[in-house]
């Protein structure tokens, strides 16, 4: 049903990405499909990286270790923004054309009043897209 | 792509061979292409306080902690103490700037010479990002932000009020107080009676304090900010710049330190410009529309404006302030243009190559930080220009930097340097030749008699469709204003969270609503003196930090490779 599950990952807060890794891992099994992980950074030095090129490197390390853990082609996406506090939701909706994922797997926070202001991004990027988002609640 | 830095500096607290962190041993791959990492165990963000509580947040709990509590603590003893703070602020203003004039001149001068030699020197062809960097934006974008980030405001109040003031204090002569001290405002020796000296004197003068000295303080801090961060893989913060002097040291409390005055720096130094720029919109929108021109006004523009701030703000970098520095600049140049056409058109073109001629002559004699006679002008003009461009340093710096990766070190002075000097030149020959002008030729004396936020609009008003031009004239102060409280609160936001640009928005809008709280409390408080007198006196310790920086900068230079 899907071929393509894009996973947006921050590798800065790895830990708080267990269950939504996990829930796109069993999707990819169960449906066969490929697992791409994307992820937005920044060309200023960061926590994770000092250089965008860095961070790639990083990524492509991370993916290839969950898709030999769970056995499914993976690729890995690096996406630059100036601002990614703000430009994140434009930039996700941007990968999703780009790489051809069918379904989005991505954490997000429990609904809150403050969503009217500030809205999560994962909600913003299911408004915003033709493919089908799994929001993963923690 | 595992590229070990071969000539990196040297951590002066651990042998190189034992300092390779987590991180390197995997091998560091280099910047896009060649360039020289500095190896550190620091992770950026490692002492940020990051919660969840009703607001998700990202700071630097003791750069944060810090500044937010003094800035608050100032703002209700300003608020409180009126009376007793304008005097304190007068004081304290012409105290730094009688005293240390010539540290300020002789500090601007050194930033010059440094930014000349390496334009010329091997170094310039180090690019910014690594030898493979390449740009993020084009020239035209990156020009109108420099631009606008850079000077704003400042164009507007002092574009007309600056040339004519100097006209009219060297027409004046000199003039000797009681203890032969001289009492004129005049610059250097002055030009009793004689209009055409007066004239290339005043702009001669302005352009001084427009031209070469404040880009170059500007360039300075962009320049190490962008090496450090780019090339040698630090933060985005100041105190990146001391690590050639304070080698790891700089993720304690000296570096704190150093964060927190560049803080302090940049809020206030944005808060004159607002305040400023509140003044002028004020005076422009009694002179058009007869609104009244009180406190009350003022407080309500600076309301205003900041809440458009905070909406550029949360539509971010991209969206929010390159679209207004784009909007501002073609305004700006529609204003320009506008007034080159109706006004006196060759007298401005001839003028523009007069003037940069007068500059030049007159440069080393304006420049020179010893045993100046013309007291009240070197002191309370240049020094407390120089002053005021150095608490705008972190910011403007900062912001150059974030949006100069990827040029090398030569094309991104020569850009800082000459390019905005040369608009400089343009624009206050434009505006200053022209009221010059309306005194000397029509005998017209409205400029000149006019309080210093409203000639901008009293010279517009001997120009045809006033009604137009000065409209656009406070749409334009409106313009920078927001645009300088937007990337304000961006850097603001990256110097309190260790340097990181991702930080959650609202961090970055209670840095916009903060400028504006003190805007208005010096404003109330302490009037133009009140906001002058806290740029100042946060440039002095600012200047030291960047007389190190000059340091580190060549120190950096030396362990990079150079492109071809």
């Amino acid at each position: 049903m899907y071929n393509k599950i894009m996973v947006p990952v921050d590798l800065a807060h790895i830990d708080a990405l267990g269950k939504s890794l996990q829930v796109a891992a069993d999707l990819a099994q169960h449906f066969n499909a490929e697992l791409c992980y994307v992820s937005v950074t920044t060309d200023i030095p960061g926590p994770v990286a000092r250089t965008p090129d860095e961070y790639e490197q990083k990524l492509n390390q991370f993916a290839k270790e969950h898709g030999l853990a769970h056995g499914r082609p993976v690729s890995a996406h690096v996406f630059l923004s100036h601002d990614p506090a703000v430009d994140l939701n434009e930039i996700l909706g941007k990968a999703i054309t780009e790489t051809g994922a069918d379904l989005v797997v991505m954490g997000t926070h429990l609904p809150r009043h403050l969503d009217a202001i500030m809205p999560a991004h994962g909600g913003q990027l299911a408004a915003h897209t033709n493919a089908s988002v799994f929001l993963v609640r923690p | 792509m595992t590229q070990r830095p071969e000539d990196s500096l040297e951590n002066p607290h651990k042998e190189p061979a034992e300092q390779a962190s987590p991180i390197s041993n995997e091998g560091i791959p280099a910047p896009d292409g060649a360039s020289s990492l500095i190896d550190t165990d620091y992770v950026i963000g490692q002492d940020n306080i990051t919660g969840k509580y009703s607001l998700h947040l990202d700071i630097h709990g003791k750069v944060f902690g810090i500044s937010a509590l003094s800035i608050l603590l100032f703002v209700v003893l300003t608020l409180a103490l009126q009376d007793q703070a304008k005097p304190i602020f007068e004081g304290m203003r012409h105290w730094l700037t009688s005293n240390l004039s010539w540290f300020f001149l002789l500090a601007g001068n050194i930033f010059v010479l440094l930014c000349v030699f390496l334009i010329f020197s091997p170094y310039g062809k180090v690019r910014l990002g690594g030898a493979k960097a390449k740009p993020d934006y084009s020239y035209m974008g990156w020009f109108s932000m420099l631009f606008a980030a850079g000077m704003g405001v400042g164009l507007m109040f002092y574009g007309v009020s600056e040339p004519i003031s100097h006209f009219d204090a060297a027409m004046g002569g000199i003039t000797m107080g009681d203890h032969g001290v001289r009492t004129d405002w005049a610059p250097l020796g002055g030009a009793a009676g004689n209009a055409k000296t007066a004239e290339s004197l005043a702009m001669a003068a302005t352009i001084f304090h427009w031209g070469l000295h404040p880009w170059a303080i500007y360039a300075i801090v962009g320049l190490a900010l962008a090496l450090f961060s780019f090339n040698k893989g630090l933060p985005l913060t100041m105190r990146s710049i001391f690590y050639p002097v304070l080698g790891e040291r700089i993720w304690g409390w000296p570096g704190h330190i150093i964060d927190i005055l560049a803080v302090f720096a940049t809020l206030f130094g944005l808060a004159t410009s607002l305040g400023i720029g509140a003044t002028q919109a004020a005076a422009g929108m009694g002179y058009l529309f007869g609104t009244p021109d009180d406190s009350a006004t003022k407080v309500f523009l600076i309301i205003g404006i900041t809440g458009i701030a905070l909406t550029s703000i949360m539509l971010g970098v991209d969206k929010g302030v390159k679209r207004l520095s784009q909007i501002n600049m073609v305004l700006a140049f529609l204003l320009l243009l506008f007034v080159i056409i109706v006004g006196p058109t060759l007298l401005i073109l001839t003028g523009f190559f007069k003037n940069l001629g007068a500059y030049i002559v007159e440069l080393p004699a304006l420049s020179n930080p010893f045993g100046r006679a013309d007291a009240n002008f070197s002191q309370g003009w240049t020094a407390f220009y120089w002053a005021w461009w150095i608490s705008w340093s972190p910011f403007v710096g900062m912001f150059i930097a974030r949006i100069s990766r990827g040029r090398t070190v030569r094309e991104f002075l020569t850009a800082v340097l000459l390019v905005p000097s040369l608009v400089s030149v343009l624009w206050m020959t434009t505006f200053g030749d022209i009221a010059i002008h309306q005194v000397v030729a029509n005998g017209f004396q409205g400029v000149k008699d006019a309080a210093l936020p409203l000639q901008l609009f009293t010279m517009l008003g001997q120009l045809p469709l006033t009604a137009i031009t000065s409209f656009l004239g406070i749409v334009l102060v409106i313009v920078f204003f927001v645009t300088s409280s937007d990337s304000g609160s961006l850097v603001i936001d990256s110097i309190t969270s260790g340097g990181k640009v991702n930080a959650p928005k609202p961090q970055r809008v209670f840095w916009g609503i903060t400028e504006g709280v003190v805007a208005i409390a010096l404003l109330v408080g302490g009037g133009l003196t009140g906001l002058q007198a806290m740029a100042v006196s946060t440039g002095l310790p600012f200047t030291i930090v960047l007389l190190v920086g000059c340091y580190s900068i060549i120190q950096g230079l030396r362990s990079e490779p150079r492109s071809a």
